[in-house]
């Protein structure tokens, strides 16, 4: 069996390091390219959400080189991703493809369904193997999410142009060569060093901008044409709303251990605006724009599939926010046809935009 | 104290005015409806929603706003689920929000939260703090909750018995308003005449009910179809067992209560022998479309595409000559797979 598993930022860094402790033989699938988003279009519904299609690209292209299973979550909606598997399944396997499909449904309090998969994926394993590779997947995320963090707090001081985001990759590459935690901490330290290093004594103020959004768009670079940088590179602090171990915590871990309350602040900072859950990530996405607004940043970004719907709605009524706590709010909608030049030019607009609102308030 | 109550003729009033109907008026209260969706109504919805918005919920601000001045209160329910573990869509979810942001002229806006997805008492509770606006006597809103279960019952037995919403609910007397004074003929499509010596041509019609039965939005599709003497049977002529019998097929339920009906329908209609061709007819960018849309698609690939299956996508530039033309296409191409 040769286990493959669709992108989202650098999660694969540690998905690999999970599945391979558990012996199981990964293949993953290139990181994401013109082609990538192509091959994906040309066999998803033509209204079905980008993450769908860029999915469908990866598996393609991890199959071409020779992965038979894929593994992926499920859901209970109403976001579409719940349905992501089934649909999935059917496209590939409408393309004439031989492949097995593990859809992992949410434990919702129960974990036994969710071992047994596993189980039935990796073969008979002792349990303390699978704690091991929860634990060196565990701290691999965390590692993955603090070198991000620190990238985008030291990038708008980099020396030149660049110089973090590529100590950041050569960070990113240890932690990825890091095979037990002794090594992950060594890998995790070494990295912080490497991007630090590329801060200029500079400490002048510089705008500060939130992205906010669906989490396939905020934390996969290739689809928001690499907005951190973009903004980064223009000498913006970038605050992201959504970090995988957060979002794995919140959505998986606590789903399955349901003694963990899950937390209820996003509801009560959305209430004014959206009362209620919608769905996917949208409550959070007005949660965040108030929360970045109360904590005084400039602006904020919300970055949307064409057709997420529980985005849509946050869209609407982003407005509203942005009017009530004054600060400025952009909305980024993409999907396969969207360019990196497009983008750009809207993200030199909106930071002029907050430069001049910055100015005015002083 | 009698309020006037305003409901928007768009989304989910075609399923379930007839219930809110009769609960309002058991307690006392004067119910409008908006009159038929046109250019103006869409228009003004355009104008205060986004651009990403989907056409059905643009006309329902259109809707809601052609009530503002009319109406007390205007009815957005806020319908999250009407069955355990199954939502309608993430935009009604989000539905009152949206109204009471975008369109200001809005005076009050009533917006019970229907939720079903796990039990039905917070159901019962919200049926009984609704009513309690209207009246102290909790035994008043326990005979109208009663009077509103049967009118849906009568409603969704007509509905079964092949008539179109709007027929169902001028049959049952609650489209006596100002705002559709005779315009409804235009709709008027009653049950067609039983085949004679060669049968017409059967289509099954997909497609959501505020698209297919709106005669503005989805284009008087099934009058059309008729008058191309095709015989129509849509998902709400369907027994539910059926309905609920093909969706099981998908190894992942649809979480979706219209998009299962949707996608059991569909499935339903695309075994040989049962209609002539199946249509969906889907508003543009519609999230659940999307989907139940493919497994459609996949599965009439799967049969060998026995059955002609089409998909007609609608949004606000939608052209009649375009659908017309696209229309009379499928109709041909039905009636050669007929003949085979």
């Amino acid at each position: 069996m040769k286990l493959t598993f669709a992108r989202l930022g650098n999660l694969h860094i540690a998905g690999k390091a999970i599945f391979e402790a558990l012996e199981v033989d990964v293949v993953l699938p290139p990181p994401p390219t013109k082609r990538t988003m192509s091959l994906g279009s040309l066999h998803s519904p033509e209204f079905a959400c980008l993450p769908l299609k860029v999915n469908i690209g990866n598996y393609l292209e991890a199959m071409e080189k020779g992965a038979n299973t894929i593994v992926m979550v499920g859901g209970i909606g109403p976001c579409r991703v719940g349905l992501y598997g089934e649909v999935q399944r059917q496209i590939l396997e409408g393309l004439g493809h031989d492949i097995k499909m593990v859809v992992v449904e949410p434990p919702q309090g129960r974990l036994s369904g969710v071992l047994r998969q596993l189980r039935e994926l990796t073969g008979a394993q002792t349990i303390t193997q699978y704690i091991k590779a929860a634990n060196i997947g565990w701290r691999k995320l965390t590692a993955i999410d603090a070198l991000e963090k620190l990238a985008l707090k030291v990038r708008p001081f980099e020396e030149s142009r660049g110089d973090v985001s590529s100590a950041l990759n050569t960070a990113l590459m240890l932690l990825d060569d890091a095979d037990n935690p002794k090594d992950v901490a060594c890998a995790l330290e070494k990295g912080k060093t490497i991007i630090e290093v590329c801060h200029k004594k500079d400490d002048s103020d510089r705008p500060q901008i939130g992205i906010v959004g669906e989490v396939f768009m905020v934390l996969e670079p290739f689809v928001n044409c690499e907005i951190e940088k973009c903004l980064g590179e223009m000498g913006v602090v970038v605050h992201r709303s959504i970090y995988l171990s957060d979002w794995i915590m919140e959505h998986v871990v606590k789903d399955a251990f349901r003694v963990l309350r899950k937390s209820k602040t996003p509801y009560e900072l959305a209430k004014p605006y959206l009362c209620h859950f919608v769905g996917g990530h949208g409550v959070e996405t007005i949660a965040s724009t108030v929360d970045y607004a109360r904590q005084g940043l400039d602006g904020v970004i919300q970055i949307a599939p064409f057709t997420c719907m529980p985005e849509i709605i946050a869209q609407d009524l982003l407005p509203t926010v942005s009017r009530d706590l004054g600060i400025p709010v952009m909305t980024l909608v993409l999907d396969e046809h969207s360019s990196g030049t497009g983008v750009l030019t809207r993200l030199e607009a909106f930071v002029d935009l907050v430069q001049m609102s910055r100015s005015s308030r002083r | 104290m009698r309020e006037t109550i305003g409901f928007p003729r768009a989304l989910l009033f075609y399923y379930y005015y007839p219930a809110w109907r009769a609960f309002f008026e058991s307690l006392g209260q004067i119910c409008v409806v908006s009159g038929e969706t046109t250019k103006a109504v869409i228009d003004s919805g355009i104008k205060v929603t986004v651009d990403e918005a989907c056409l059905p919920v643009k006309a329902f601000h259109g809707h809601a706003l052609s009530l503002s001045d009319t109406c007390d209160r205007v009815f957005v329910p806020r319908l999250v689920s009407v069955e355990k573990k199954a939502y309608i869509c993430p935009k009604l979810m989000g539905l009152p929000d949206m109204v009471r942001q975008n369109c200001s002229g809005i005076r009050r806006i009533l917006d019970p939260c229907i939720d079903m997805s796990r039990n039905s008492r917070a159901y019962k509770r919200e049926v009984y703090a609704t009513g309690r606006l209207f009246t102290g006597n909790g035994r008043k809103i326990h005979a109208a909750r009663e009077r509103a279960k049967q009118t849906y019952q009568a409603f969704a037995k007509l509905l079964q018995g092949g008539l179109a919403p709007i027929d169902a609910m001028t049959r049952l007397d609650l489209l006596d308003t100002p705002g559709d004074n005779g315009s409804r003929s235009s709709l008027g499509i009653s049950t067609p005449a039983k085949a004679e010596n060669n049968r017409p041509l059967v289509i099954g019609l997909l497609g959501h009910p505020y698209i297919i039965y709106d005669s503005f939005l989805g284009m008087n599709v099934m009058e059309r179809l008729r008058l191309m003497g095709a015989h129509v049977v849509t998902m709400d002529m369907l027994s539910p067992q059926v309905i609920e019998q093909e969706a099981a097929k998908s190894k992942k339920r649809v979480f979706w209560t219209i998009g299962r009906k949707l996608l059991g329908a569909g499935y339903y209609f695309l075994k040989p022998g049962i209609v002539d061709g199946c249509l969906l007819m889907s508003s543009f960018a519609c999230g659940p479309d999307a989907f139940i849309g493919e497994f459609l698609q996949q599965e009439s690939i799967r049969s060998e595409r026995q059955v002609p299956f089409m998909t007609i996508t609608v949004d606000e530039h939608t052209g009649e000559a375009g659908v017309l033309t696209r229309l009379e296409a499928f109709i041909d191409i039905s009636e050669r797979s007929m003949l085979r």
